[in-house]
């Protein structure tokens, strides 16, 4: 359902949060803006201050919100794991654009960091949303290796290098979120639409020569919301913090599912 | 203790407005301008069929300041959806949908838009003169 605003609950007021000050020798202040929910107080979100002192922490926002967290102040909660891009633990909107936490330059930011969870979201905590839906689309795409026909008794199933070179990007997907939660068509409709980072996934294994269930799957994924609910944004494509392109997969499966009725 | 009810995290009033957003939400919205646009074309013929009074009226009213800021609109929003709608067809053939072929033609698209729009309302401003 479409709603421009955030329900009651969800609004957040922009000043009501604590200040943090950098200590008063710290030459080169930035201020990250960070938004707080705490689920066991009652209180509705807010947003806290905290001034870093940039020439005693490290490039990336990473290493900021592990400063705040280790230094300043520890209920600050945030997913984090290999702080080098593989992971996709670290995905949150900062400076208003979905990206990973770990490779988000600080210098990159002009002004103030300002750091939202992944937008359209339920909040568990902090910068951590709900993701079980997200992954349950993921999981509704079968993303697993489907055959019919015996697998060969001395070796692998093997595929040329221009097949495997076809999935080779879209093999590349960390799950991150980034692309689903930046996608309006996703915020309005994603109880039903399967969201960029699914349908990536979906094509993924759509194109792979050694899948034989690419009719199921073209099947699965002809609805109206599914798939269909991608009206060519593009803003996937503009967040994916691994440079892949869930926008023309999107597109590609589209136009499979047209050529297959000639 | 009973789960709270989680708060959504903040999307439109957050997120930096992208120009891939900004054109998509542009598309629609003179789409739908366009077909009140449409409605007013249509009153026009009705005017037309209905008596020289009645289609004297309906050119004087789009004779007027306000209706040619009307038409022009209309023009800005027909060249809009019409190159922007273009760019759609392409990419349903699976064409240019890498980022920097989306940036070139959002910019195509934006400066044709201009230059149509421009083109239009120098023949309307003139026509409604001459009228």
């Amino acid at each position: 359902m479409v709603a421009f605003t955030l329900p009651a609950n969800s609004r957040y007021k922009d000043q009501a949060g604590k200040v943090h000050k950098a200590p008063a020798d710290a030459r080169r202040v930035k201020t990250f803006r960070i938004y707080r929910f705490d689920p066991t107080n009652g209180e509705k979100p807010r947003i806290d201050t905290y001034e870093v002192d940039l020439d005693r922490c490290g490039p990336m926002v990473l290493d900021a919100l592990f400063k705040i967290k280790n230094e300043v102040d520890p209920t600050l909660t945030f997913r984090r794991s290999c702080r080098e891009g593989i992971c996709g633990s670290c995905a949150m909107n900062i400076d208003g654009v979905n990206t990973l936490a770990c490779t988000k330059s600080i210098a990159d930011v002009k002004g103030e960091v300002r750091i939202f969870p992944l937008p359209h979201m339920p909040v568990v905590k902090d910068l951590v949303p709900d993701l079980t839906m997200f992954y349950a689309q993921y999981a509704s795409v079968k993303p697993w290796l489907q055959t019919r026909t015996p697998a060969p008794p001395d070796r692998e199933r093997l595929q040329s290098k221009e097949d495997q070179e076809k999935i080779d990007r879209p093999s590349a997907c960390i799950l991150c979120a980034c692309c689903s939660t930046s996608c309006p068509s996703y915020w309005w409709n994603g109880d039903r639409y399967l969201g960029p980072a699914a349908l990536l996934a979906a094509y993924r294994w759509i194109i792979d020569s050694r899948d034989e269930a690419t009719g199921e799957r073209l099947d699965a994924l002809e609805d109206p919301f599914k798939l269909y609910r991608c009206h060519t944004i593009m803003n996937c494509t503009e967040a994916c913090p691994k440079d892949l392109n869930p926008a023309r997969a999107i597109a590609e499966i589209k136009k499979m599912l047209v050529e297959r009725q000639h | 203790m009973a789960a709270r009810e989680r708060p959504l995290s903040p999307h439109l009033q957050v997120y930096r407005p992208m120009y891939t957003m900004v054109l998509s939400i542009s598309h629609r919205i003179t789409g739908v301008a366009l077909t009140f646009g449409l409605l007013l074309f249509a009153w026009w013929l009705l005017a037309l069929a209905t008596g020289p009074e009645a289609y004297a009226r309906a050119g004087e009213f789009i004779g007027s300041p306000f209706g040619l800021l009307v038409l022009s609109g209309f023009a800005f929003a027909y060249w809009y959806h019409f190159f922007a709608g273009i760019r759609h067809l392409v990419w349903d053939t699976g064409r240019g949908l890498e980022k920097p072929q989306a940036r070139r033609s959002a910019l195509i698209v934006l400066a044709a838009t201009a230059l149509f729009t421009l083109v239009s309302v120098v023949a309307i401003v003139r026509a409604g003169g001459a009228a």
